[in-house]
């Protein structure tokens, strides 16, 4: 049944959900408190965080709307050998190989042309970039693919559930994956 | 379909919302690495940003989604009147869970970096910054929002595949603009004390 339009019905609907998902994404901030020096000395890295949490999520929102109404339409099997699946998870890859390095150079332009800053090479940005969106493509693809069979699996709706799970639990990654590709490549 | 069919098919499909939310994301960024001063001046501060940020996004994109289904099933006109009782209950709704999300969010942050002995603001001073950016942020998300979806309906638009590219964008961009002048707009009141 739809919410009704009253400012009452839609906070009871959504202000649980939003406070749980507050709790995740303080998570994903103790983990960038937990860089602050490195962000601070290097401007380029904090440049980076906004663009690579929400082209995470939007890379996991992606895939779990196209897999939703695969789902409700039938196509979608939960067989490894299923091409709705193996499909989208290839395009998901793909997207994150032709985003990432643009969002490095974006990241590194931008600093340079504000800041006047190049404590980092242009190379090592775009680096940074690229391993923390395949690493994140294959988070995306992961974290889609349990989630939407989860949901499956307990009879619930996956657009209800899954798009907002996936959406924030994807946000959080983008931090730490970001965090870890600083510590191996910065 | 094969599998290449299905991966081209949707890589096509994503593609230019990611394009579009990836101007947004570095702008926002460029914001943010401008506001190191501010970062430093509020510790904190830096912990708050992605709930801050997904905040916008889950309030503002829901208030879109509503707004969506609403005028494809006829139950609001594509016009801002003013009038309509059921829009400003959703405005006012996402208003006021933005808000209440955000100062929510400064309490637990607070409590959360006391308990772990890190450094970090007084909790006022946290709890402004959630309230002031939250208002500001939101006051002008739904205006975005509104408006984008109502005149993208008018020219026959699916207003469903705008909103997320929209809220995702404008949400970033907004988000760190006004976290940035919600915090000079703190300090310098908490200075006159």
């Amino acid at each position: 049944m739809p919410t009704e339009w009253t400012v009452r019905a839609i906070t009871r609907a959504m202000l649980p959900v939003l406070l749980v998902l507050t709790l995740v994404e303080l998570g994903s901030g103790l983990v960038l408190g937990s860089f602050e020096a490195q962000l601070f000395r290097y401007p380029s890295l904090l440049v980076l965080v906004p663009v690579t949490i929400g082209t995470a999520g939007n890379l996991g929102s992606v895939l779990a709307a196209r897999l939703s109404t695969s789902f409700h339409l039938g196509t979608l099997s939960f067989s490894p050998r299923d091409d709705e699946l193996a499909g989208n998870a290839v395009a998901t890859l793909a997207l994150a190989v032709t985003v990432f390095p643009v969002i490095g150079a974006g990241a590194w332009v931008a600093t340079l042309l504000v800041s006047g800053d190049t404590s980092l090479a242009l190379q090592r940005v775009v680096l940074v970039a690229l391993s923390s969106g395949i690493s994140l493509a294959v988070l995306a693809v992961v974290v889609t693919f349990s989630s939407t069979y989860v949901a499956y699996r307990f009879g619930l709706d996956p657009d209800d559930v899954v798009i907002p799970v996936v959406t924030n639990l994807c946000d959080v990654l983008g931090v730490v994956v970001l965090f870890g590709v600083a510590q191996v490549l910065v | 379909m094969t599998v290449r069919d299905v991966a081209v098919e949707a890589y096509k499909e994503a593609l230019p919302a990611l394009a579009a939310s990836l101007v947004g994301g570095l702008v926002a960024g460029v914001v943010l690495g401008g506001m190191r001063a501010e970062l430093r001046a509020v510790p904190g501060l830096l912990v708050l940003v992605p709930a801050l940020l997904a905040t916008r996004g889950n309030v503002y994109g829901s208030l879109g989604a509503r707004i969506a289904t609403a005028l494809h099933q006829g139950l609001i006109e594509p016009r801002v009147t003013g009038g309509d009782e059921r829009l400003r209950a959703a405005a006012t709704a996402a208003l006021a869970n933005g808000v209440l999300t955000s100062t929510f969010a400064a309490v637990v942050a607070y409590f959360l970096l006391t308990l772990l002995g890190s450094r970090v603001a007084p909790l006022p001073i946290l709890v402004g910054v959630a309230i002031v950016a939250g208002l500001l942020s939101g006051i002008v998300l739904t205006v975005v929002v509104v408006s984008v979806v109502f005149a993208g309906y008018r020219r026959g638009r699916n207003p469903d595949t705008i909103v997320g590219p929209v809220v995702t964008t404008t949400g970033d961009v907004f988000g760190v603009l006004f976290l940035l002048i919600a915090v000079r707009t703190v300090l310098a009141v908490a200075g006159v004390f």
